[in-house]
């Protein structure tokens, strides 16, 4: 499975919650395959999904899902620590691991080589986490959501990506929409 | 009343309750006072662009944030700034230590003084510079005005400001 059939798959699962989606191919797919308003789709800013995630997991009492790569997640390491020291409860980081730079052309990571996510946030102090393969994903969110513990689930999934246009919503539209579905 | 003390009074006032900070020197106080305060969920960040990620999320919450940072860093926030607080119009105050100005022991850290007005000034960047204790007097009606505009609002405090390193 890549990104996408991951993506189709938990659609029924996230749909109901707040979303978090990261930068590139990971929102032109959600966009594609199930545009809601409880998605807030990152249109720039490598990296910062998980922190936007987390700030907005601590502000308010509903699920958020944050939809990271772990190429961003590498870009952005110093949030593992940030999110394992300030526990929310209602905040799961789904870091989908494909091995590559997928919306850059599918260069490899480190993360596909030596590297493993889930063992840096276990030393960051995360102290929920799960590494599944692509198609226990849609179980291990379940579960997750259902459990209402602070969760960080490592998807390791094959790469490439869906042929799928880019986003053409206006930065301000996709943030309104979002945060009336926050208060909503 | 000191200073740190006068500013996080400010923050509280205009409804600021979600703080993020990276550690400086001259900020010592204003950090501390923020972790004070009840009103206030302090979550210290790691580098200066996730604090603005952090932020960001939680103005997506519905609460007003705030940046403590240094501006040796202002460089590495350049792309957060731009694609993500400027790009989707939130509000941001950004409260820094402005080193490399009078009164600096450190050499190195002019060279980074030297280009923070011109970086904030290319960004397009309101921002107001503290050089004398009265300048404080400013930051609510600077806050106010962040929370009209829908920008990032950079209010630079240097050593003079802060009785000298």
């Amino acid at each position: 499975m890549k990104r996408a059939d991951v993506l189709r798959d938990i659609t029924p699962v996230i749909r109901d919650h707040l979303v978090v989606c990261n930068i590139g191919h990971p929102s032109q797919e959600l966009h594609q395959i199930d545009d809601q308003p409880t998605n807030f789709y990152m249109l720039g800013t490598m990296g910062l999904c998980s922190s936007i995630g987390l700030g907005l997991a601590l502000v308010q009492p509903k699920t958020v899902i944050a939809i990271d790569g772990d190429g961003s997640v590498l870009t952005n390491l110093g949030t593992l620590p940030t999110i394992a020291n300030n526990v929310a409860d209602n905040y799961i980081l789904l870091i989908i691991d494909n091995g590559a730079y997928g919306s850059t052309g599918d260069q490899p990571t480190y993360a596909g080589k030596k590297t493993s996510l889930a063992g840096m946030a276990r030393a960051a102090g995360c102290e929920n986490v799960i590494e599944c393969r692509a198609e226990e994903t849609r179980g291990a969110l379940e579960a997750a959501i259902a459990a209402r513990k602070m969760a960080v689930i490592v998807c390791k999934c094959a790469s490439g990506s869906d042929k799928v246009p880019v986003i053409a919503k206006d930065p301000v539209t996709i943030r309104d929409r979002f945060m009336a579905a926050v208060a909503g | 009343m000191s200073l740190s003390k006068r500013i996080v009074d400010d923050l509280v006032a205009n409804d600021i309750s979600f703080v993020t900070t990276v550690p400086c020197k001259q900020l010592g106080g204003v950090i501390e006072e923020v972790e004070a305060r009840a009103e206030i969920l302090h979550v210290p960040s790691n580098k200066e662009d996730e604090g603005m990620g952090l932020c960001a999320g939680a103005y997506l919450g519905g609460k007003r944030s705030a940046i403590i940072m240094q501006n040796t860093a202002l460089g590495i926030t350049v792309n957060a700034l731009a694609t993500l607080i400027q790009f989707y119009r939130m509000p941001l105050p950004m409260l820094i230590s402005y080193r490399g100005e009078l009164r600096e022991p450190v050499a190195c850290q002019v060279e980074m003084a030297l280009h923070t007005k011109a970086i904030l000034s290319q960004l397009h960047i309101p921002t107001y510079h503290f050089h004398k204790a009265s300048d404080a007097e400013e930051l609510d009606a600077i806050l106010k005005y962040t929370f009209m505009c829908n920008k990032p609002v950079a209010i630079l405090t240097d050593a003079s400001f802060w009785g000298g390193y």
